[in-house]
């Protein structure tokens, strides 16, 4: 565990790396958005007008409206909720399978890792998207099945790194004098080996969010995400798709909110990294 | 462990043959995984794929006509057994051999997925070494913020923002199709767009890996020895550095070639393209289930595939690499 000196330097680094700091304020702005959609939106984002169908963007209706004449601007404010509650929980789920699979393998070693590692190899011959797409085809959408099906996609790779890193912690001296003093495997793992391997996977954490949020939007946009009439970005980029011609703006906004939100969890991410790996940081 | 007496060729055939005895079952798990998955789809593929407004009895027929109506053992034998034969079975919806269907498909998702690594390895390559000889000035900040901008970009709206401006404002390539895969001209044109779109993205995440292991190896010894040698920076840089640098990147290949493999099922939705990626998400909206399962299957044995020839080209160019 890096003591306190350390981690102050780290904290310290942090701060003043300014790729986190504005992806921290970023992602921050993105969270409060989603949170007080409600009273922020100007419309109610499912209420339909069909007099003012695929009205282009205007001081009324900013982002225009769609094929039903809903207000763009209030779908695309709720439709965060979507992306960010899915994109946290399918990282959150994937890291309550992926780490004890990985750390297990991991600090066994032997055939228990040999069948941690198949099992990774196995499920990190799909593409996400695709593995994504094949578990909602089974169960079909809805809002928690796309976060188990994003959840598994992720956890192998979770799995991986966890064991990668358990590798490298199994070998220090305060383990050994765990097991010295008596202590059983299950503890070790969770006192001595879990806190010290965390660290890389939170840091690999931000990266997985903005990766999740991009596969949810993926999903939605082929027909598999949220039930309509809940607006989720991806959706509203696909039924934007068919107007592309004269009315661009239902695909493009839509796309640029996936974007910012993508780009502000990479944006800490990228920090975090060079702060992780020393010899990339100034 | 190396064995100095082979030839090379032979050492690399052993090296082969070992990568494929660990492969192989891997890839038998994968197909078992999805043959098992999608026969727990409610009520059956069958079922699924008729509606639930199928009688009982065509519900039967098609059951029987696919054999689905067999113990769940005996189908999974047939399936291995056809497998082997390149047999996938038929689809549920058009009932012709999914592999005829796969073999018209393939085509456009390798020429989009090649294409695509092959724009990102021209783009990706220089910048990354650009980026990394100038590190912290502006180009060097420029490129790290343009390639986390296309790490962000979903390929599905880079698709649509390059088709609005390239094909309909434009009118410079098509907007929709495959086109004729024996006319190379009209193949290439329609292919541009988006190959573009997935080599975009890919020159972000190449330029990213080649500025870091740029970064980590011109600071090795043999960079500074080689400087202090007196050689020119050039011959620094390209000779010495660039080589070794080059390795990393080349072993994540494959790892990124089943990015892009992902990538082509939504870019090949937006053009339009008659691949794979197309072909699956039609499966999911008809409910063919052997159609899916194939897919899959032959989108992870490409996964496989792309790995394989990944760890030979790694051994292929880093000699310090002994096959064991």
């Amino acid at each position: 565990m890096p003591n306190i000196s350390q981690r102050a330097i780290l904290l310290r680094t942090f701060r003043n790396n300014k790729t986190s700091a504005v992806g921290v304020l970023m992602t921050l702005m993105v969270v409060a958005v989603a949170l007080i959609a409600p009273w922020i939106s100007p419309y109610d984002p499912i209420s339909q007008d069909m007099n003012v169908q695929h009205a282009p963007p205007s001081w009324v209706h900013p982002f225009g409206t769609d094929s039903y004449g809903r207000d763009q601007l209030s779908r695309i404010l709720w439709g965060s909720r979507v992306s960010l509650v899915v994109g946290i929980l399918s990282v959150l789920f994937a890291m309550a399978a992926g780490i004890p699979l990985g750390m297990i393998g991991g600090y066994k070693g032997g055939k228990i890792d040999n069948l941690v590692l198949r099992f990774i190899d196995v499920f990190m011959s799909f593409p996400i998207v695709i593995l994504g797409l094949l578990v909602l085809a089974i169960m079909g959408p809805g809002l928690i099945k796309i976060v188990i099906a994003i959840g598994v996609a992720l956890t192998p790779r979770i799995a991986r790194l966890a064991r990668g890193s358990t590798l490298s912690v199994k070998g220090k001296e305060f383990i050994e004098a765990a097991r010295a003093v008596g202590q059983n495997d299950g503890k070790i793992m969770i006192i001595h080996v879990l806190p010290n391997i965390l660290g890389d996977i939170l840091v690999m954490g931000t990266l997985w969010v903005a990766t999740a949020i991009i596969v949810e939007a993926s999903l939605s946009f082929i027909g598999l995400g949220v039930r309509p009439p809940t607006p989720s970005w991806g959706a509203m980029i696909r039924d934007g798709l068919d107007q592309l011609t004269n009315a661009p703006w239902l695909s493009i906004f839509p796309g640029l909110a996936i974007f910012v939100s993508v780009f502000s969890f990479n944006l800490i991410a990228d920090g975090l990294r060079d702060i992780s790996d020393p010899k990339l940081r100034g | 462990m190396g064995c100095p007496y082979l030839s090379w060729e032979r050492r690399m055939l052993k090296y082969t043959i070992r990568r494929m005895i660990y492969v192989l079952p891997t890839l038998w798990a994968v197909v078992t995984f999805v043959f098992f998955l999608i026969r727990i789809v409610p009520g059956g593929p069958a079922v699924a794929a008729l509606g639930s407004y199928a009688t009982e009895e065509s519900i039967r027929e098609l059951e029987k006509q696919m054999g689905l109506d067999k113990p769940i053992l005996v189908q999974y034998a047939t399936f291995l057994k056809d497998l082997c034969r390149g047999d996938l079975g038929k689809s549920l919806i058009t009932k012709k051999p999914v592999s005829s269907q796969i073999a018209q498909a393939l085509p456009y998702t390798l020429d989009l997925t090649i294409g695509g690594m092959l724009i990102g390895i021209a783009l990706g390559v220089p910048i990354g070494i650009m980026t990394a000889l100038k590190r912290n000035r502006s180009p060097d900040y420029i490129g790290r913020i343009l390639s986390l901008v296309g790490i962000s970009m979903p390929e599905f709206y880079l698709g649509i923002l390059l088709m609005y401006i390239l094909a309909i404002k434009l009118d410079l390539f098509p907007v929709l199709g495959g086109g004729d895969l024996h006319n190379l001209s009209s193949r290439l044109h329609h292919l541009f767009l988006p190959a573009l779109t997935l080599g975009i993205i890919m020159t972000a995440f190449i330029s990213r890996m080649v500025r870091s292991s740029m970064l980590n190896v011109l600071r090795e010894d043999y960079v500074r020895t080689a400087r202090a040698k007196g050689l020119r920076e050039r011959v620094v840089i390209y000779k010495h550095a660039l080589r070794n640098a080059l390795i990393p990147t080349v072993t994540v290949i494959g790892i990124y070639m089943s990015i892009l493999m992902g990538g082509s099922v939504l870019t090949e939705i937006i053009f339009s393209r008659p691949g794979l990626g197309k072909m699956m998400v039609f499966a999911v909206k008809d409910r063919d289930y052997i159609a899916l399962q194939s897919v899959i299957i032959i989108f992870s044995a490409f996964v496989f595939l792309f790995n394989l020839l990944t760890d030979l080209l790694y051994s292929l160019i880093d000699p310090r690499i002994e096959y064991h």
